[in-house]
């Protein structure tokens, strides 16, 4: 007893201060050991985010403020801030602006609205082929944004599908842009608010029924609310991805439509305008930061318990025309949406120089005579997977503890407020420019002990950057639903706060933390932006090497693109099918 | 066993949940504590399990004071009001879990289990996913659960409060006989008289965060401390009067009182069943406004009765002799059931 004593008391001392400032000198009560509450609690989530802060700290805000910084000063080392104020008057600023923000709203707003149903369907409905099917439309998430483009090119463009079909060409309007977002963010709210809707017990939604409701009231007071935190997460993680899109808009956005990022792009690599490119990057972090200050005040703070039960349970073969019509919707939707690009796109795969066959993919497995690979593309492939396994494992490592940390409750002060505006910084990488952090990587990790620059860790690390706010997306609304008294019930049997957590509740959050993992491990394979100034050259990954085929004219180096898709586009169905298959299913199967 | 020594508790800054309490129970002793919603009980066992850091006091179990000790090293089962079973795990995982806890081999877990589940009655429901359990049956391997790792004191909070009636008055039965079989320790809460006089070797009544009294189920029910406990008992013929000698000057007119009872101004209580009920002209003169049958065995019905002057008076009797509504009757009293009450 006196150890645990021992234990508690410094942890007390410095948060109450009562031992030395009570009234009357602070002397105890008479006889009876005077008691301070705890303050606060915040002792525990601080040292779990020390490793998250630590993570993004020296891999993400000093390679960035790096850079910024090597834009903002002359030769001589003087700032020149002057440079600010001449790219943000300039118009072009502000069209690239106006045009990145309400394109990405635009397409967020269509994404929600195709994608709930499609939640919905996926969570609720049992039909034939549906894990597949959840794999596959989770394959445009991961596949390089330039070949994204390319796959909507070859669709929507000239001698398109479209065009062929119906005589008409999007590829000049915005709509590409929008389809194409939807194309890759689809599977964002199918998997972040269906792996919720999944567990949402449904005699929450019977008891309003049974209240009065309608069917879609019921719906709306009931099931909407309780999905809300992961609807808004879903919706914070397509805006950000469509406001800093980059790929998709290189290729189908032509001269007329530039991102943020495609500017920063444009300045970086092709006018070398490094002080121009840094004022926009700062522009970018910006926006995004309003936008995360902007959503962590509307965020609703209530942490409700949810009333969770096993996914297996609640998933039922469809019943009624209302149910038979939204599946069917569904399922046209995600197969024009989804399907007819990733088909075209396998198709190209096969269009070699000789005729339909498997010329394109035999090529990869050989060291062509160009200059293009030093190794056989095929490597590539390899290469991706280890490199993405290893951003998978740090993102859930540095993910899971903010997570966890996010999680325990605070009841304010400093402590509190500093963990809760690390929940909106940790949003940060996502909002910004892939090309600036591998920049950055560049320029700031090339000193010891940080001179990362001929390690091959340099890779995972920028990856998982990308990979850890899915993680912290995906975890907390679930984290935050797992009913505090569990925990305690676990405690009062005899687990420590560790124990419980892993034995409560980790089973609760194991499928959210598959969903994560899968994120992670896809968006790592699929990340170009950085990835493409840091990788070495004989270690490509798959999407850049992807890039460095389109990059290259030619028919040949096209159709070996396609193939070169096509087999990241088949990794990445693998490994998400493995995840699905991975789902616990401790109580029984039915 | 456990002693609570001017524990103070609050449910957030300013909110006080506990004030000052003072508490013993002896090993083996069952202690129901006993008040309405939110006079502090299920406060005083979080306080007890750890689950909440009291404000000032101490918690002393086993001789062993618990400051700063978390509550996995306590040694004390909590039976929750909403059970709170792990609903990813099956009926045997959920009760086995304190024994995992304790490092209790595999072989051994499993007879433990087995046999907790005769017990309470569920045999050979090990594998049975808890999402499938009534709440009769829920209620059953919580207990289960809480008394598989042998906690030296096992708190129950509302351990039948959503369960209908029926099943209540069964259940409580049971657990009552399974306490003196197993010779537990027992902090129970309950907001259900009913409940904690049958349980209970002690029962503690609590109002507004402190103990308004303790003492043997018999001892409460006789001797209620304050207008408090009476009123929370269900007793509502309560009145002000004077003690004069062997006489209470009341609204009801001059009653008998108990040998002993000191004088002065006060409250009064008049149990129901010391109210007889006489010919109109030889008590006081009461009409019959309602009647209510309880049921089971007593078969006594409660009636309510409008006197000429004064407050409305409860009396019981008997259902064969219970009089009509609207009936003209005259009420007696008992002086043995007539019991000053104290302040507070």
């Amino acid at each position: 007893m006196d150890v645990a004593r021992r234990e508690v008391v410094p942890e007390r001392a410095p948060a109450g201060g009562a031992f030395t400032t009570g009234p009357g000198g602070g002397a105890p009560a008479a006889g009876r050991p005077r008691r301070t509450r705890r303050g606060g609690g915040a002792a525990l989530p601080l040292a779990l985010l020390a490793l998250p802060v630590a993570f993004f700290g020296v891999f993400f805000a000093y390679p960035v403020a790096a850079i910024v910084a090597r834009g903002l000063r002359t030769d001589a080392g003087r700032w020149h801030f002057g440079r600010l104020a001449d790219v943000l008057a300039a118009t072009d600023t502000a069209q690239v602006l106006w045009f990145t923000v309400w394109q990405a709203a635009a397409s967020t707003a269509l994404t929600l609205a195709l994608g709930l149903p499609a939640a919905y369907v996926f969570a609720r409905l049992d039909f034939p082929g549906r894990q597949l099917l959840r794999a596959v439309v989770t394959v445009p998430f991961v596949l390089p944004t330039v070949v994204v483009g390319s796959a909507f090119l070859a669709l929507l463009g000239r001698g398109g599908l479209l065009e062929e079909w119906a005589g008409l060409r999007l590829d000049t309007s915005v709509w590409a842009i929008l389809l194409a977002h939807v194309f890759i963010n689809y599977s964002v709210v199918v998997r972040t608010v269906g792996g919720l809707w999944a567990q949402l017990d449904p005699r929450q939604e019977e008891a309003a029924r049974v209240l009065g409701a309608s069917r879609l009231g019921a719906w709306r007071r009931v099931t909407l609310p309780a999905l809300a935190p992961s609807v808004g997460a879903a919706a914070l993680i397509v805006f950000l991805f469509t406001f800093t899109s980059f790929g998709v808009i290189q290729v189908l956005g032509g001269p007329r439509y530039a991102t943020l990022e495609v500017e920063i792009y444009r300045q970086t690599a092709a006018l070398l305008d490094l002080p121009t490119a840094a004022v926009l990057t700062l522009v970018q972090f910006a926006a995004v930061g309003t936008l995360l200050a902007l959503h962590a005040r509307t965020v609703s703070r209530r942490r409700a318990a949810l009333s969770m039960v096993d996914a297996a349970s609640v998933a039922r073969r469809p019943r009624g025309r209302a149910q038979w019509t939204l599946l069917c919707g569904v399922l046209t939707v995600t197969a024009l949406l989804v399907l007819v690009p990733l088909a075209v796109l396998t198709a190209r795969s096969f269009d070699g120089p000789d005729g339909w066959g498997l010329a394109n993919y035999r090529a990869l497995g050989e060291v062509s005579g160009s200059a293009t690979f030093t190794v056989p593309p095929l490597d590539a492939v390899g290469n991706s997977l280890a490199y993405a396994a290893i951003a998978t494992l740090i993102a859930l490592a540095a993910g899971g503890l903010a997570a966890a940390a996010l999680t325990v409750r605070t009841s304010g002060g400093a402590a509190g407020a500093l963990v809760r505006g690390f929940d909106s910084l940790l949003m940060l990488p996502l909002g910004t420019s892939a090309v600036t952090v591998g920049f950055g990587f560049l320029i700031a990790l090339d000193e010891p002990p940080l001179d990362l620059r001929s390690s091959w860790m340099i890779v995972p690390v920028a990856q998982a950057l990308v990979g850890v706010p899915f993680v912290i997306r995906t975890m907390l609304p679930v984290l935050r639903a797992v009913d505090v008294r569990l925990r305690e019930a676990a405690a009062v049997l005899g687990a420590s706060p560790l124990r419980a957590w892993r034995e409560v509740d980790l089973p609760l959050v194991r499928r959210a933390l598959l969903v994560a993992a899968g994120f992670a491990f896809a968006v790592s394979l699929g990340e170009f932006g950085a990835t493409v100034f840091i990788a070495r050259p004989d270690a490509p990954t798959l999407p850049v090497a992807v890039a460095r085929f389109l990059g290259r004219a030619g028919e040949v180096n096209y159709g070996q693109a396609m193939a070169m898709s096509t087999l990241l586009m088949l990794v990445c169905a693998a490994t998400l099918l493995v995840l699905e298959r991975l789902r616990p299913h401790s109580q029984g199967e039915f | 066993m456990l002693r609570l020594d001017g524990v103070t508790a609050e449910y957030e800054a300013g909110r006080r949940a506990l004030d000052g309490v003072d508490l013993d129970v002896a090993d083996h002793e069952t202690v129901c504590v006993l008040g309405p919603s939110g006079s502090g009980k299920s406060t005083l066992l979080r306080v007890v399990a750890g689950l909440h850091t009291p404000r000032t006091g101490r918690v002393v179990l086993s001789g062993h004071d618990q400051d700063g000790v978390p509550p996995h090293r306590r040694e004390v089962g909590l039976m929750f009001q909403d059970h709170q079973l792990f609903p990813q795990r099956d009926v045997g995982g959920n009760v086995a879990f304190g024994l995992r806890m304790r490092g209790t081999g595999r072989r051994e877990a499993r007879t433990r289990v087995a046999g907790l589940l005769a017990l309470v009655g569920l045999p050979g429901a090990e594998r049975r996913p808890v999402a499938a359990l009534s709440g009769g049956e829920q209620q059953r391997v919580a207990l289960a659960r809480a008394l598989a790792p042998r906690p030296r004191l096992l708190m129950l909070d509302e351990p039948l409060g959503q369960l209908d009636r029926g099943l209540r008055e069964r259940l409580v039965v049971e657990l009552s006989a399974l306490f003196r079989e197993l010779r537990t320790t027992v902090l129970a809460v309950t907001h259900d008289q009913g409940e904690a006089f049958v349980l209970a070797d002690r029962v503690v009544v609590m109002n507004e965060g402190r103990i308004a009294q303790t003492g043997t189920p018999l001892e409460v029910w006789q001797r209620p401390a304050s207008e408090f406990v009476a009123r929370f008992l269900g007793f509502d013929n309560v009145v002000a009067a004077t003690v004069q000698g062997a006489v209470a000057d009341t609204p009801w007119g001059k009653l008998p009182v108990e040998d002993g009872t000191p004088p002065g101004a006060c409250r009064l209580l008049v149990r129901p069943a010391g109210v007889r009920l006489t010919a109109p002209e030889d008590g006081l003169r009461c009409r019959v406004e309602a009647r209510t049958f309880r049921g089971g065995d007593a078969a006594s019905v409660t009636l309510l009765l409008r006197p000429a002057d004064g407050p409305r008076l409860e009396a019981s009797c008997s259902l064969r002799e219970a009089p009509a509504n609207g009936a003209e009757v005259g009420a007696a009293f008992d002086g043995r059931d007539v019991i000053r009450l104290g302040a507070g």
